[in-house]
């Protein structure tokens, strides 16, 4: 079951690097640096609200709604930097989300310091629930509920609304969507938006579980790089299985013989690559 | 002929360092001259084959990771032995990563190789009753050419015939390299980066190509990170960390990839530039990550690109 909770925030954020990849062709390293980020905010705000004297039960609210404003800093990030490489080759793109990543860990070392922050004592205030025998915090199945309603949100999104359309349409042929007077500036802009957001809610969604710290986001994008391989570039439904398969994966080595632990996903990971390129549910031709 | 009066300057100035600089800084040049054999070889697949890998460090913690296992586990001290056994040990890891890798280009070539290196790095990490796990491995003094030296205190080894012996072993790489690209095999590895179709129909194995230009990159990291070890005397496995990866990337192209030389200013540069921020803020990669976002963004020739009058690697065709 804990790998379950760990898989529904690994798939907010590879949800996240998805969407990027998918629109902007762009793989994303610093998307584990807005993950971090989002657990720090998340924190923040917690802390504050809790200390403004508001009700204990009510501090998702804070939670989620630090995680969402977040995403805004995706929107800086593209528009002050990102968008002067499009043109340019994939490597200097790559390169540029990993200026992202070394400057987002200091900025958040100089933000809040190095010490671990955590929302003490919240995380069971909603209690345990029993399931199959094993105790579960209800907390960790409200956030599964909330990731599997954004998974939908998301499902429903691209493939129901006119932006959905507008977002599928650049994926697939950038210079048609344009011709057709769709404005990529704005697209672009938006896209990177919602993907920072998706992975810096995700961040802040599972500080109550765990404390946050600054290598935490260079250590989650290896993994939500497995699940994006695993699953296949660019697709949503990839980034949803391939989050469960490394999930629970993950709880499952952990609790067999902890030494394999990651070694068994990057072997997944490579197995898959050398297998079938465009992972299990990926169009994109290697 | 400036390129050269250039070149044999740096030279000079390289074999005058020990006794003209403050210890301090022939200490800090120790690990430039590892990382630069590093990059070379780095800058054989990425500028001259076009493949970018961002899971070199691999081979790095290979070499390093050599060192120390030969110094502590077995009587073997002298330092040819150990080079030699990181460059068979980086060759063979590199041949059989290759062989897979190559397949790809572009993104699914860097995404296989930062797999690769995360499982390297994983098993460094986890299996500590041979690697010591996150403390690492102890790298015992290496004795060079046979010489006695076990006494010196350590700062005048490393300063004096370590010193000189990395330099000799970065001269070695750097002639070699320069002999590997000006050779028919480079302009068979610069023909299959311009057009894998026309070299495949030219005869000339693709595939093949980049395997070997894989395997000689990994040979020369692997050297690299052997001479890594001895200056910390502690190897540990951040030292294969992707970071250490992008960081390695990050050299490359602040120096300017599309030059000879480049990769060698960057690994000069930043290890210089990274003391200097560090003095004053801790927050290095703060600035860093700047920079690296200027570099990508104004000036993608890097620092040899800046410099004028510099002529990039010349076209296949020529």
């Amino acid at each position: 079951m804990g790998g379950v909770f760990h898989a529904a925030v690994l798939f907010l954020v590879s949800a996240g690097l998805q969407v990027v990849f998918g629109v902007q062709k762009i793989f994303n390293l610093a998307c584990g640096s807005f993950y971090a980020l989002g657990a720090y905010a998340g924190v923040s705000a917690v802390a504050w609200f809790i200390g403004a004297g508001g009700p204990p039960a009510l501090f998702v609210l804070p939670l989620s709604v630090a995680g969402l404003l977040c995403g805004l800093v995706g929107l800086a990030v593209e528009r002050g930097l990102l968008r002067f490489v499009y043109e340019r080759d994939e490597t200097f793109q790559l390169l540029l989300t990993f200026a992202v990543v070394l400057m987002m860990e200091d900025a958040i070392r100089l933000t809040w310091g190095t010490a671990p922050r955590s929302t003490a004592g919240l995380y069971l205030v909603y209690g345990q629930a029993r399931i199959l025998g094993a105790a579960v915090p209800v907390y960790n199945l409200i956030v599964i509920a909330a990731s599997l309603a954004i998974a939908l949100g998301i499902g429903w999104l691209l493939q129901r609304t006119a932006f959905g359309r507008i977002i599928r349409a650049s994926a697939d042929n950038r210079e048609m969507a344009e011709a057709l007077g769709v404005d990529m500036r704005r697209v672009y802009a938006r896209v990177f938006t919602l993907g920072t957001a998706l992975g810096t809610l995700g961040g802040a969604l599972v500080i109550p579980a765990t404390a946050a710290m600054s290598e935490m986001g260079i250590e989650l994008i290896v993994e939500a790089f497995a699940v994006v391989v695993i699953g296949g570039l660019g697709s949503m439904r990839g980034a949803f299985v391939g989050a469960l398969v490394v999930g629970v994966l993950r709880a499952a080595a952990i609790a067999v013989y902890p030494e394999l632990e990651m070694l068994l996903i990057y072997l997944i990971v490579i197995a898959v690559l050398l297998v079938r390129p465009r992972g299990l549910f990926g169009s994109a031709p290697a | 002929m400036t390129g050269a009066r250039v070149l044999a300057v740096a030279a000079l100035a390289l074999l005058a360092a020990p006794p003209v600089l403050p210890t301090y800084y022939t200490l800090l040049l120790l690990p430039f001259m590892a990382y630069a054999v590093v990059l070379l070889g780095l800058n054989l697949l990425f500028a001259y084959a076009g493949l970018l890998s961002f899971g070199h460090a691999l081979f790095i913690g290979l070499g390093a990771y050599t060192g120390a296992f030969l110094t502590t586990h077995t009587p073997v001290r002298a330092l040819e032995v150990i080079l030699l056994a990181a460059a068979v040990a980086g060759a063979a890891v590199a041949a059989l990563v290759g062989a897979l890798c190559v397949r790809y280009v572009k993104i699914y070539f860097g995404m296989l190789t930062l797999a690769f290196g995360m499982v390297f790095y994983t098993f460094l990490l986890k299996f500590y009753r041979l690697t010591g796990g996150d403390e690492g491995m102890r790298v015992l003094r290496p004795t060079l050419l046979g010489m006695d030296i076990g006494a010196m205190p350590k700062t005048d080894y490393l300063a004096g015939p370590y010193y000189y012996y990395s330099l000799a072993v970065l001269a070695l790489a750097t002639v070699v390299m320069w002999r590997v690209v000006r050779s028919p095999f480079g302009l068979c590895l610069r023909t299959v980066r311009d057009n894998p179709a026309k070299a495949e129909a030219l005869g000339i194995g693709v595939t093949r190509n980049r395997w070997i230009a894989f395997v000689i990159s990994g040979v020369y990291a692997a050297v690299g990170g052997a001479l890594l070890g001895p200056p910390i005397g502690n190897v540990d496995p951040t030292l294969a960390y992707w970071t250490q990866s992008g960081n390695i990337v990050f050299m490359t192209l602040l120096g300017g990839f599309s030059h000879f030389f480049g990769p060698v200013v960057g690994a000069f540069a930043f290890i210089f530039l990274q003391d200097t921020v560090m003095s004053v803020v801790p927050y290095w990669r703060l600035i860093f990550g700047a920079i690296l976002a200027a570099i990508v963004i104004f000036a993608p020739g890097g620092l040899m690109g800046l410099a004028a009058r510099v002529r990039p690697i010349e076209a296949s065709r020529s």
